[in-house]
């Protein structure tokens, strides 16, 4: 979707603000938000890419003015709510009124912590063979899907090159509506910066995006 | 946050909505027997004490000393990473990608968040936040002007967005005047910000 989350390219949001001896967490409840979210997905209350498109879908005034981890919690609650582990009711009363969904991996206890900090594996078998070699010429299809993709705006229409293939991966697309993980081929494509950005771009400058088959056609 | 906030639930006046409402959601999940609260305690708690920078700077020590463990590392960044008994949780798909006098890379995620959590720790907010998200990709020259960092002008800018589950660790360049120090010595010049292409190492000898 076109929401403000795909911001690469934008004007107008200022310096990059380092903050000194940064602490992990600027306040306990930033932490338990993020305990909260690992914890649902490991219990199968839903995939990451699904989380990621709950955050896009919040309005575009809230995204821009709450910090991370509201975004988080925001999209947490919402996802849940719409996905029947509890109800608008529940989140007004602070309470437990109804019987609880099943998970699909049952309850979060001690015993899948350690589970949670292993990365998960997004490597699946290849349906088909790849259509792209390293060193081809393709272009980012000019698409714009109104549900959750990882094809970012910048260099939608442009041409670059396939640098890497990494496998098939789940592919956010279909994971995100949870239509399956409809495996694709992932390829590293690299873009002149004066492609993307014209002729004031940065002579020196290359971009590269992860992308998936469905997002390339063949560029000459 | 004190045991006593944690206990009494009737003491708000001194909570913000949003710590409120966080509460309210933990007590449903934890009502619903959904989540155990001690797990997420113990979630936050790995994060917080295992995962770090430190586990990418190992990694960036022994690259700098040992060239096979390099030339593996940059041929398959989670399988060498995996032969290292101490930073085993790397997860899949890896990518190390090589600073030179002739290119800098830089890591950025223009979508969300994404970055290599288990090499570098839970990201900073700045490199979650829109000013980064934004320049980086068009105007990452400026972006390094906010870290005081400046390279030559010829040298080869390279950005990798990071927009699938592949997570990118920049190796970069030895710092001069370290022949000869142990893996030890050389992980502690290793910065977080020079793992993701925002800064270099520290230099030998520099206050800290």
């Amino acid at each position: 979707m076109n929401g403000v989350h795909d911001m690469g390219g934008m004007d107008g949001f200022g310096k990059v603000e380092p903050e000194p001896n940064e602490p992990m967490f600027h306040a306990d409840w930033e932490s338990r938000v993020l305990a909260m979210v690992r914890a649902m997905g490991a219990a199968g209350a839903f995939n990451i890419d699904t989380s990621r498109f709950y955050r896009e879908t919040l309005p575009p005034d809230v995204y821009l003015s709450s910090s991370y981890y509201k975004k988080w919690f925001l999209g947490l609650e919402e996802m849940l709510i719409e996905k029947g582990y509890l109800t608008r009711d529940e989140v007004a009363a602070g309470h437990a009124m109804q019987p609880a969904k099943a998970l699909k991996h049952g309850k979060f206890d001690l015993s899948q912590v350690e589970r949670v900090m292993v990365r998960g594996k997004f490597g699946r078998t290849a349906p088909a063979p790849a259509k792209f070699n390293i060193g081809d010429k393709v272009r980012a299809k000019n698409i714009h899907p109104a549900t959750h993709t990882r094809l970012p705006r910048y260099v939608r229409g442009h041409v670059g090159v396939v640098e890497l293939n990494h496998g098939c991966h789940v592919f956010p697309d279909s994971a995100a509506m949870e239509l399956g993980e409809n495996p694709q081929w992932l390829y590293t494509v690299v873009f002149e910066g004066r492609d993307l950005w014209g002729e004031d771009g940065d002579p020196t400058l290359k971009v590269s995006i992860d992308a998936f088959e469905p997002y390339l056609d063949p560029a000459s | 946050m004190s045991e006593h906030h944690h206990d009494h639930d009737h003491d708000h006046s001194e909570l913000s909505e949003t710590e409120l409402r966080v509460r309210a959601l933990e007590t449903i999940l934890t009502e619903k027997g959904y989540v155990e609260p001690a797990a997420l305690d113990a979630i936050i708690q790995a994060y917080e004490t295992k995962i770090g920078p430190h586990n990418g700077a190992r990694v960036v020590a022994k690259a700098w000393t040992d060239p096979a463990f390099k030339a593996a590392l940059l041929e398959d960044g989670s399988k060498a990473i995996g032969t290292l008994g101490h930073v085993s949780r790397v997860g899949d798909h890896l990518v190390v990608v090589e600073n030179t006098p002739e290119r800098h890379n830089m890591v950025v995620c223009t979508l969300c968040s994404c970055y290599p959590w288990e090499m570098l720790g839970l990201p900073p907010v700045w490199y979650k936040a829109s000013p980064y998200r934004s320049r980086a990709v068009k105007d990452p020259r400026g972006v390094l002007a906010d870290f005081d960092v400046t390279l030559p002008e010829d040298i080869e800018i390279r950005v990798w967005d990071s927009t699938a589950e592949t997570r990118f660790l920049v190796l970069p360049m030895r710092p001069e005047g370290t022949e000869g120090w142990s893996e030890e010595q050389l992980a502690d010049l290793v910065t977080r910000d020079s793992m993701i292409g925002t800064g270099f190492p520290k230099t030998p000898g520099a206050p800290s």
